[in-house]
Parts: structure tokens; C-alpha cells; sequence
């Protein structure tokens, strides 16, 4: 019990720390690099939770693709992130003030409904032993809640449209391979025979 | 020293408002206003799996699946208009953004 608290604040700490780095550094790169550090240890934090599907989902899918590809875009823009941060100072009043009303309101929340009684002072419901955690997920999610589940598939696959039709673009002076007019091509099209005189060459 | 429900969304708690107050902060660059959505995303998750867990009930997680998709999704066609735009503009700037003048 001791140890589980131990890895519950080193995780939490090191969430919340580097979710502090994520929006406090200059450099865009570091941040996402702390962004996938905070994945890692909510992952943990999930583990600890018992969804160890969900935390293997976390670093596989997540840190593995998305941030990934955060991390592409971010070293492909030729952007100055120095002019984008001008008016970091400017901006910081309000910014703490809206977080801090709204931490105290999530935090009163909290308070009051820790007080209720109820099931907070529980510790979490035991994994049951017969099946692991991905099993008893993947019995509900393909059984009740396969819709949802092809909802989900749906809603990737318009992403992954939406993102390839979004950023292709073909330039005009570009020459491009075209399948069809390569085979529609024959030996009558493809090949002239041309009688030369000595000493004339072709004009 | 047990550790309850109510330190995970203490944890989930924080983790929202930097996602909030970095949007604040940051709020001409959009790629780091998608990475403090991604950690609004990420607490919410948080949430959802500490019910779940201190429940015993499955489809909290089930639902926090059906989230981190559409977290993918949204970071893909985010990152994607990202890109076309600094391809037709040649800046990311939030107050540069303004050709709708919404």
C-alpha cells in the first residue's frame, strides 16, 4: 500500500511537472518532447488505476503516432517561434487569473463531494482474477458496445482522409508517371522508322 | 496514506487548468495550443479511468477509447490544416488568422 502511494506521487508529480514544462518552454520541440514524458507518466498512473490496456494504448498509439507527428510538424514548419511568443508576459494576468478561478472551482468541487459520504474513501475495485483487464474490456467493447466501436473506426477514417486530401497538393510543372497513357501506349505510337540519306540528317 | 478517488481528480484537476491556462499563454502558436488541448484530453481520460476503476465498472474506459480517438483524430486534421496554412501564409499566427474576419 506503501509503495503504491510512492509510485501514485511520482507519477502524479512528474505529470503535473512536466505538464507545466509543456506550456513554459521556449523551444516548441522540448515541449513536445515534455508532452510525451506526461503521456508516459499518466500511463503509469493508469497502471496503477488497473487499465493496463489503456495505459499500453497511451504509449503505443499516443506517444508512438500522434506525438510523433506533432513532433514532425513542429521540426518541418520553418517558423520563428520567438515572434510567436511576444506576447507571453502580456497575456500571463489574465491567464492565471481565469486558471486559478477555475482550479479553486474544480478544487471546491472536489472538496465538497469528498466530504459526502460515499465511495471516495474506498480503495479502487479489485481486478477480477479470471480475466485481464484487456480481456473483460474486449468482451464489452465487441459485444455491447460495438457500434460505438465502428463509430470510432468511422471517425479514423475520416481523419485519415481528411488529412491526406488536406495536404496534397500537386504543383503544374511537375512531371508525373500516368499509368494509363503508359499502357494505352503500342509500337505504332511508340516507334517511328526513319529512312536517313547519308549526308542529309534529319531536319 | 490510502490513496482515494479524490487524488486522481486532483491530479485530473490540475492537469485541465495547465491545458486552460497554456491556451492563455501561448495563444498565438497553434501547435501549442492543440498540445494544451491534448492535456485538457489527457485529464479528462484521467477522469474517466479513475471512475471506472474506483466503480468497477468497465465502460468508463470503454469511453475513454471512444476519447483518445477522437483525440487522434482531431490532432491529425488539426496538424493538417496546420500545415496547409503555413504553406499558403508562411506564418502560424493565431491574430494573423483573421481572413473571415469572424
Amino acid at each position: 500500500m506503501l509503495l503504491s502511494a510512492l509510485f501514485f506521487y511520482l507519477f502524479a508529480g512528474m505529470c503535473v511537472a512536466s505538464a507545466f514544462m509543456v506550456i513554459a518552454v521556449k523551444n516548441p520541440v522540448h515541449a513536445v518532447l515534455f508532452l510525451i514524458l506526461a503521456f508516459f507518466n499518466a500511463a503509469g498512473l493508469f497502471v496503477l488505476l488497473g487499465a493496463e490496456f489503456l495505459a499500453m494504448i497511451l504509449v503505443v498509439v499516443y506517444v508512438g503516432a500522434v506525438m510523433v507527428l506533432f513532433l514532425f510538424v513542429v521540426m518541418m514548419l520553418d517558423v520563428d517561434f520567438a515572434v510567436l511568443r511576444a506576447g507571453f508576459l502580456k497575456y500571463l494576468p489574465i491567464g492565471a487569473t481565469i486558471g486559478i478561478v477555475l482550479l479553486i472551482e474544480l478544487i471546491l468541487v472536489l472538496v465538497a463531494w469528498v466530504t459526502a459520504p460515499g465511495i471516495s474513501a474506498q480503495a479502487p475495485a479489485p481486478p477480477s482474477s479470471e480475466m485481464s483487464n484487456t480481456v473483460a474490456l474486449g468482451q464489452i467493447l465487441y459485444t455491447k458496445y460495438v457500434y460505438l466501436f465502428e463509430a470510432a473506426g468511422l471517425i479514423l477514417l475520416v481523419a485519415m482522409i481528411g488529412a491526406i486530401v488536406l495536404t496534397l497538393h500537386h504543383k503544374r510543372d511537375v512531371k508525373r508517371q500516368s499509368v494509363t497513357r503508359q499502357v494505352a501506349r503500342n509500337r505504332e505510337s511508340g516507334v517511328e522508322v526513319v529512312e536517313v540519306e547519308t549526308g542529309r540528317g534529319l531536319k | 496514506m490510502t490513496i482515494g478517488l479524490s487524488h486522481y481528480l486532483t491530479v485530473a484537476a490540475i492537469l485541465f487548468t495547465l491545458g486552460i491556462f497554456g491556451i492563455f499563454l501561448n495563444r498565438k502558436n497553434v501547435i501549442v495550443i492543440l498540445m494544451s488541448i491534448e492535456l485538457m484530453l489527457l485529464a479528462v481520460n484521467l477522469n474517466l479511468v479513475a471512475f471506472s476503476a474506483f466503480h468497477g465498472d468497465l465502460v468508463g474506459q470503454v469511453f475513454a477509447i471512444i476519447v483518445l480517438t477522437v483525440a487522434a483524430a482531431e490532432a491529425a486534421i488539426g496538424l493538417a490544416i496546420v500545415v496547409t496554412y503555413f504553406r499558403n501564409r508562411g506564418t502560424i499566427d493565431v491574430a494573423e488568422i483573421d481572413l473571415l474576419k469572424g
